[in-house]
C-alpha cells in the first residue's frame, strides 16, 4: 500500500503529528457540538421557563455540592415505563437555565426530573435527615447536618450575577432584590408578592420549619420547583428533532 | 539574581494565599490556599538556606529516570488509595450505615464517589501515563527528557492537582461535571501542569537520536494534545468571585451536557484508551521480546481510533432531549471504533507469535495478555450498548458501572501492574522482582476480583432495567423504584467482595514493590551515542 509509505514523513517530524493529530480530533466534536448553538429545533419553544429565584438557585448549588447528581438523573426518557413513573419526558428547554446541566448518568435512586410538589415539605425534611425513616429500601446517605447549617445569601448577588453574565436573563431588578427574595422565599409572613412576580410559580414556604433559614430550606425550595416550570397545556412536540 | 527573583515570587505567593485563606468564601478554597500557602512557605525557606550553597550541578547525561522513579512509586500508592475508596464505597451502596452519622457530610457516598474516580482515573491512572510517557519517550528518542527539572515540575504539579481535587470534593467543592469536578483553580493550575507535560515531551521527541518515532509515542503525544483540548473546552467556566470555589459553566443545558459527555467519553478514549495503548506497544514488545505485530495495522488503527473516538460522546445521551441526529451520529460512530479498537488488541496479542510459552512462565506477559483480554471484551460491549435499543435498557443502570470496571480495572489497572512489574527492578538494578510468585498472586486475585465483579454488575443491570419498565397485563407498573434498590442487595455485597480481592492484589504488589525497592539501589542509565548522520 503505497500511502502508508507516505505516513514516513509524519513518523519523522513531532510537529507533522502534532499538527495532524489535533485536526483529526478536533472534526467529531465540532460537528456535534457546534450546530447545538445555532440550529433552532435544539430547544423547543414553551411557556412558564423563569430562571431559579435566589433560593433555588442556592439549593440547587448544594444539590451539585452533595454530588446528589452522582445517584439520580434529571433526565426522563420518553419511554412508557419512565414517563408513567416520573411524568413527562423531559425537555431540552427544561434545562437551559442549568449552569452546569443535572441530568446524571445513573440512577442509584429515582429520577429527579419531577419531583417538585410530589412530596410535602415535611416528607423531604423527614427523608434528608434519614431517608430510611421514610423509604426502609432506600441506601441514600443522611443529610441531616443541611437543617443544622443556617444560610444568610451573604454572596448571591454575585452568584446571580455570575449566572447573568453567561446568558440567564436575570433582570438587574432580580439581581438587585436578590437577598430579599433569597430570604422572602424561606418565610411566608414575608412580603413575598414581588418576589413571585419576579419568579412565577415560586412556592414560599418555611421548607424545614424551622425559625432560621438553612440549607435545608434551600435545599428543598429547589426539588419543590424541579420539572414545575412548563405548561405542557401549550407544548406542541416537534416532529423531527 | 535568579534565586532572589524565586524567593520574591514565593514570598509573594505565600502571602496571597495566606490574605486568600482569611478572605475565602467556602471552607474549600480556604483550606487550599492555607495549602497552597504553607507549600509556598516551606520553599521559600528552603529556598532562603541555599543561598551562598555553591549549587549541585546535576549530572545530566544519562537518561533522566529519578522522576519516573518517583512516579512508579506514587502510581503504586494511588493505585491502592483509589482501590480502597471503591471498595467503601461499594460497600456504602450495600451498607448505607456506612455513611456515617459523625462523618456527615464528608463521607457522605455524594462526596466520596467522585473522590474515587479521580482517585483511580487520575491519580493512578494519570501517575502511571506520566512515568510510562517520561520513560517510553526517553528510551525510544535516545534522548535525556528535555526542559531540565521540568520534568520534575510536572510530576509535583500534578501530585498537587490530586490533593486539590481529592480534598475539594471532600470539602464541597465541585462543579459536578463527572470526571471533570475540580473546581476553576485546579483546572487552570491542571492546564498549567499539562502545557509543561506537553512541553518536556515534544521537546524531546524534538532532540531524539532515532530517525523515526515510535509507535507508542504516536499515542502518548494523541493522548496529551487531546486532553488538553477536551479540559479546557469542558471546563470554561466562570468563578463567582476569585476568592471563593464556587464557579458557573459557560454552557448550559442541552449544549453543556453534550460537551461534557464528549469530554467524558473521550477522558475513556485518549486517557485511558490512547495513552495506555501507548503504554501496551512499548511494554509488551519489551517484555515478550518480540517486535510489534504489525506495523501497518499499527498506522491504520491509530489514525482510524483518535478520529472515530472523539465522535462517541452522544451515546450517553440516548433518549434525552439531546437531538436525535447527534445521538444517531454518536451511535454509528461508537460502532465503527469496534473496529480499530480490535486492531490494538489484534496487533498487541500477535505480537506474542512465537513467544506464547511465556504465558507459561512469565507472569508479567500474564498480566499484560489479560489486560488486552479485557480491552477487547470492554470495546465490544462499549459499541453494543451504544446501540439504541440496548442502551434503553443499560442506561442509568449498573450495568454501565460494570462496563466501565471490566475495562477500568481489567485493562487499565492490568497494563499499569504488568508496567510496574517490568519497571521497577530496571528502575532499582535488581534482576527481577522479589517475588515471582507474588505476582502470580495478585493476578489471580485480581481476575477473580473482576469476575466478580463484572458478573455482579450485569446481573443487577440487566435486572433492575427489566424491573424498572416491567408493566402488568393491566399497563400498571409492577416494581417501585425501591423495590428495585432492595433486589440488587446480595450482588452489591459480591461486588463489594470483588473489590476487596481486586484491593488485596493492589496491596500485595505494593510490597512486592516495597521489597524490590529496598534491596535496590537507583541506576543510571547513559543514552547511547549520537548515530552519525546519514542520508535519508
Amino acid at each position: 500500500m503505497a500511502f502508508l509509505d507516505k505516513h514516513k514523513a509524519l513518523e519523522r517530524s513531532p510537529t507533522l503529528l502534532f499538527v495532524g493529530s489535533l485536526l483529526v480530533v478536533s472534526i467529531g466534536g465540532i460537528v456535534e457540538i457546534a450546530p447545538l448553538f445555532y440550529l433552532e429545533n435544539t430547544i423547543e419553544e414553551v411557556d412558564g421557563m423563569r430562571p431559579y429565584s435566589p433560593l433555588e438557585l442556592a439549593g440547587r448549588d448544594i444539590y451539585i455540592r452533595e454530588g446528589c447528581y452522582v445517584c439520580h438523573s434529571q433526565m426522563i426518557r420518553p419511554m412508557r415505563d419512565e414517563v408513567e413513573r416520573y411524568g413527562h419526558y423531559s425537555l431540552a428547554a427544561e434545562s437551559m437555565y442549568d449552569h452546569p446541566h443535572q441530568w446524571g448518568s445513573k440512577r442509584t435512586g429515582p429520577d429527579l426530573a419531577r419531583v417538585g410538589g410530589r412530596y410535602s415539605d415535611a416528607w423531604h425534611v423527614d427523608h434528608l435527615n434519614d431517608p430510611q425513616s421514610v423509604v426502609p429500601e432506600s441506601i441514600m446517605p443522611k443529610y441531616a447536618f443541611l437543617g443544622r447549617t443556617p444560610i444568610d445569601g451573604e454572596h448571591i448577588e454575585d452568584l446571580l450575577r455570575t449566572h447573568a453574565f453567561v446568558g440567564v436573563p436575570y433582570t438587574e431588578e432580580m439581581i438587585d432584590n436578590a437577598l430579599f427574595d433569597f430570604q422572602a422565599q424561606g418565610d411566608p409572613d414575608s412580603d413575598w408578592d414581588a418576589l413571585v412576580e419576579r419568579y412565577p410559580g415560586a412556592v414560599v414556604s418555611n421548607f424545614d420549619g424551622q425559625p432560621e433559614l438553612t440549607e435545608m430550606d434551600a435545599l428543598i425550595a429547589y426539588l419543590q420547583m424541579l420539572g414545575t416550570l412548563v405548561d405542557f397545556s401549550t407544548f406542541t412536540p416537534d416532529a423531527s428533532r | 539574581m535568579l534565586d532572589y527573583v524565586k524567593l520574591i515570587a514565593l514570598g509573594l505567593v505565600a502571602i496571597l494565599a495566606a490574605i486568600a485563606a482569611d478572605w475565602g468564601h467556602d471552607l474549600a478554597y480556604k483550606v487550599h490556599a492555607a495549602l497552597i500557602m504553607v507549600i509556598a512557605g516551606a520553599m521559600f525557606i528552603w529556598q532562603v538556606r541555599q543561598i551562598g550553597n555553591t549549587p549541585v550541578v546535576a549530572d545530566t547525561t544519562g537518561y533522566l529516570d529519578s522522576v519516573v522513579r518517583a512516579g512508579v512509586i506514587a502510581t503504586g500508592f494511588w493505585g491502592v488509595v483509589g482501590f480502597l475508596a471503591g471498595v467503601f464505597i461499594a460497600f456504602q451502596l450495600a451498607f448505607p450505615g456506612l455513611n456515617f452519622d459523625w462523618g456527615q457530610p464528608f463521607t457522605n457516598f455524594g462526596r466520596l464517589r467522585p473522590l474515587h474516580t479521580s482517585a483511580v482515573i487520575f491519580a493512578f491512572g494519570g501517575n502511571a501515563l506520566i512515568m510510562s510517557s517520561f520513560y517510553i519517550v526517553q528510551r525510544t528518542c535516545g534522548a535525556r527528557l528535555w526542559g531540565g527539572n521540568l520534568a520534575w515540575f510536572v510530576f509535583w504539579g500534578y501530585q498537587l492537582f490530586i490533593v486539590l481535587a481529592a480534598t475539594g470534593y471532600l470539602l464541597g467543592a465541585t462543579q459536578s461535571k463527572e470526571y471533570a469536578e475540580p473546581e476553576w483553580y485546579v483546572d487552570i493550575w491542571l492546564t498549567l501542569v499539562w502545557v509543561a507535560f506537553l512541553a518536556v515531551y515534544l521537546g524531546t521527541s524534538f532532540k531524539r537520536r532515532e530517525k523515526h518515532i515510535y509507535v507508542a509515542n504516536w499515542f502518548l503525544l494523541s493522548f496529551i494534545i487531546t486532553v488538553a483540548m477536551l479540559h479546557i473546552v469542558n471546563n470554561l467556566s466562570i468563578p463567582v468571585s476569585l476568592l471563593g470555589s464556587k464557579s458557573v459553566q459557560v454552557f448550559s443545558g442541552v449544549q453543556d451536557a453534550m460537551t461534557q459527555w464528549w469530554y467524558g467519553h473521550n477522558a475513556v478514549g485518549f486517557f485511558l484508551t490512547a495513552g495506555f495503548l501507548g503504554m501496551m506497544y512499548y511494554f509488551i514488545p519489551k517484555q515478550a521480546e518480540r517486535p510489534v505485530f504489525s506495523y501497518k495495522l499499527s498506522i491504520i488503527h491509530f489514525w482510524a481510533l483518535i478520529f472515530l473516538y472523539i465522535w462517541a460522546g452522544p451515546h450517553h445521551l440516548h433518549y434525552t432531549a439531546l437531538p436525535d441526529w447527534a445521538s444517531t451520529l454518536g451511535m454509528v460512530f461508537s460502532i465503527i471504533l469496534w473496529m480499530p479498537s480490535w486492531g490494538g488488541m489484534i496487533n498487541g496479542l500477535m505480537t506474542l507469535q512465537g513467544a506464547w510459552d511465556k504465558l507459561r512462565t512469565d507472569p508479567i506477559i500474564r498480566m499484560m495478555v489479560i489486560s488486552l483480554a479485557f480491552y477487547g471484551m470492554s470495546t465490544f460491549e462499549g459499541p453494543m450498548m451504544s446501540i439504541r435499543a440496548v442502551n434503553s435498557l443499560s442506561h442509568y443502570t449498573d450495568w454501565t458501572i460494570g462496563h466501565v470496571h471490566s475495562g477500568a480495572l481489567g485493562w487499565n489497572g492490568m497494563i499499569t501492574f504488568g508496567a510496574l512489574y517490568f519497571l521497577t527492578p530496571r528502575l532499582w538494578g535488581r534482576k527481577q522482582m522479589y517475588s515471582m510468585s507474588a505476582i502470580d498472586w495478585h493476578f489471580w486475585l485480581a481476575t477473580i476480583g473482576i469476575v466478580l465483579y463484572a458478573a455482579s454488575m450485569w446481573g443487577t443491570g440487566i435486572m433492575e432495567g427489566l424491573m424498572w419498565r416491567e408493566v402488568d397485563a393491566q399497563g400498571f407498573l409492577v416494581n417501585s423504584f425501591a423495590d428495585t434498590v432492595s433486589a440488587k442487595f446480595p450482588m452489591y455485597v459480591v461486588r463489594g467482595l470483588g473489590g476487596v480481592l481486586y484491593l488485596a492484589g493492589g496491596i500485595i504488589m505494593v510490597w512486592n514493590m516495597w521489597m524490590t525497592i529496598r534491596g535496590g539501589k537507583p541506576v543510571v542509565v547513559t543514552t547511547p551515542p549520537a548515530q552519525t548522520p546519514q542520508a535519508a
